[in-house]
């Protein structure tokens, strides 16, 4: 049997390394790719407790399911504010990206 | 160690792995391809958890939507950043301390909770009881709907954020 800890910590690894992808890298999809990865790690962790607690209660699963969706909605508008940025200024370097920074 | 447990170190290695090459990663295209293993392990990491469905729509929707989709947006975004040019801004030293700071606070979280919960013999009926909770009023319906106006939403935006402006075509 596979220790309920295991998966959490696996879940935690994986949410650290996209957060760190997040605030270091320097290219917009890059850290969209970032995020993608601290998401799925979020269900894991949904999926996890699902199977580790009442499995009758399907709670755990809505949640994930409704957390891909989410991980859907939030890649198509990223990916298209990134594309959009792109044709109007030719860089997706978020440093660059300073229109609204005074 | 029994063999689930090996199993899982493997399949957790391959995440880890794979994870820190997408986000250490020069070419973009290749993170963007070990994405897809990162997120085809975290399927595998579902089916030793015994969620079959989760497992299919990890495939189904993160591998063959999400990451097809950040693909098209590298190579469409392709000639901005080379890889001769650092990939990470001049902070990322800060980012790697406020990850670790809190891997480690989660960490000591988790191993600080006793946690005697033991994983249900039988999970069988599992896909049945998910489809009627996704349509049953008492359950779970109004997320579901809420979910699909969600998605609905963000494919307009999409297209109206992404479609060339009239002047420029």
């Amino acid at each position: 049997m596979i220790p309920l800890e295991w998966y959490l910590i696996l879940s935690a690894v994986i949410f650290c390394i996209g957060l760190y992808g997040v605030l270091a890298r320097r290219n917009a999809i890059a850290i969209m790719m970032c995020l993608e990865l601290m998401m799925t790690s979020i269900t894991i962790n949904l999926v996890a407790f699902w199977r580790y607690g009442n499995v009758i209660d399907l709670s755990g699963q809505v949640f994930a399911v409704i957390v891909f969706a989410v991980a859907a909605a939030e890649a198509t508008v990223g990916l298209a504010l990134a594309i959009s940025i792109y044709r109007n200024r030719d860089t997706i370097v978020a440093n660059d990206l300073n229109l609204l920074k005074w | 160690m029994t063999g689930p447990q090996i199993a899982f170190l493997i399949i957790s290695a391959l995440t880890v792995a794979s994870a820190l090459l997408v986000v250490t990663g020069r070419n973009l295209v290749r993170s963007a391809l070990w994405l897809v293993v990162t997120l085809f392990m975290v399927a595998a990491v579902f089916t030793t958890l015994e969620a079959n469905f989760m497992a299919v729509v990890q495939i189904v929707v993160y591998i063959g939507a999400i990451a097809i989709l950040i693909l098209f947006a590298v190579m469409l975004t392709r000639k901005v950043m080379n890889e001769t040019q650092p990939q990470t801004n001049s902070n990322w030293w800060m980012g790697a301390i406020v990850s670790g700071v809190i891997f480690v606070g989660i960490l000591l979280m988790i191993l600080s909770v006793d946690m005697p919960m033991r994983p249900a013999d039988d999970v069988s009926g599992q896909i049945v009881g998910l489809g009627n909770a996704f349509v049953s009023p008492d359950a779970f319906i109004l997320p579901f709907e809420v979910a699909s106006v969600l998605l609905i939403a963000a494919l307009i935006g999409g297209i109206a954020i992404a479609m060339p402006r009239e002047e420029e075509s």
